[in-house]
């Protein structure tokens, strides 16, 4: 049942993705934006939360996910003071924002560029 | 048909052209646009949505998976769900890297470039074509030309809404 959620929720939010992708002219760096920012309001207004207790990766892995866990953070952190609650949404998403950075130095260090098909 | 129009336009941007203002007129712009219109080929937006839908869900569906089995390991759902966002995001590097990631997402659309798999692909991919430009103001600064705007804004929203939750309380 869990997996249902997860695939239902998860595929919703790529949906409104790519119907944003063909019917706007909006690049997919806004796109990008626009999803991050917005998992942050919405979890700020405490409407993202229940989505993520129902689907769990589905609403996680997608990138208001990622604002999900900055926004969270940072909420969490207001009740161990002012500077945990700045420095908490970078921390709670540290461990991806490094993966990411470190792995992906590595990689674009390896592989060379491909000649597009 | 369309190479009649063609004429048209060209006689209405001449017309336009031989106007006082060298910029092409209003209405010039407008027929221009009509007739490269045409020409467009329209985004077949029920295909689409249908494969950004399931690869998106399918993509939710394994994380989970991971995240289940991760967890039966005995870790803790906070890290088993960092553990799962390393994964996929080292995974989706790597396809990149390798090439098969540009395929996957002209067939996927949002499908991969909305869960976090787009976020990795947005660093490496940039970071790996302007890699002649060195390995610093290469590689290094490109990583974040699409990553950091994202990070930019997903802090600077963070922040605030911490400020806010904070002083609210």
């Amino acid at each position: 049942m869990d997996y249902l959620y997860a695939f239902l929720i998860g595929g919703g939010i790529c949906l409104i993705g790519q119907i944003l992708m063909d019917t706007t002219k909006l690049t997919i760096p806004r796109i990008l934006v626009i999803f991050v920012v917005s998992g942050v309001i919405l979890t700020g207004l405490g409407l993202y939360e229940p989505l993520v207790n129902l689907a769990k990766s589905g609403a996680t892995v997608p990138l208001p996910g990622f604002g999900y866990s900055l926004a969270k953070g940072a909420m969490d952190g207001t009740e161990d003071g002012f500077l945990a609650a700045l420095s908490g949404g970078i921390k709670n998403t540290a461990a991806g924002v490094a993966a990411a950075v470190a792995f992906g130095y590595i990689v674009a260090l390896i592989f060379s560029p491909k000649s597009k098909r | 048909m369309a190479n009649r129009q063609q004429k048209q336009v060209k006689q209405q941007g001449q017309s336009g052209q031989s106007g006082q203002t060298k910029k092409p007129s209003k209405e010039t712009t407008k027929n221009y646009e009509q007739y490269v219109k045409q020409f467009t080929p329209k985004p077949k937006y029920f295909l689409n949505s249908i494969k950004a839908f399931v690869v998106g869900g399918l993509i939710c569906s394994c994380a989970l998976y991971i995240q289940n089995m991760l967890m039966d390991k005995g870790l803790n759902e906070k890290d088993a769900g960092a553990y799962v966002t390393v994964i996929l995001i080292c995974l989706a590097q790597l396809l990149t890297g390798i090439g098969v990631f540009d395929s996957l997402g002209k067939f996927a659309g949002a499908g991969v470039i909305v869960p976090i798999t787009g976020f990795a692909n947005s660093m490496v991919a940039p970071a790996i074509e302007y890699k002649k430009e060195g390995l610093v103001l290469g590689v290094g600064a490109k990583l974040f030309s699409i990553a950091g705007p994202v990070l930019v804004c997903g802090i600077t929203t963070a922040a605030i809404v911490g400020m806010i939750a904070y002083f609210i309380k």
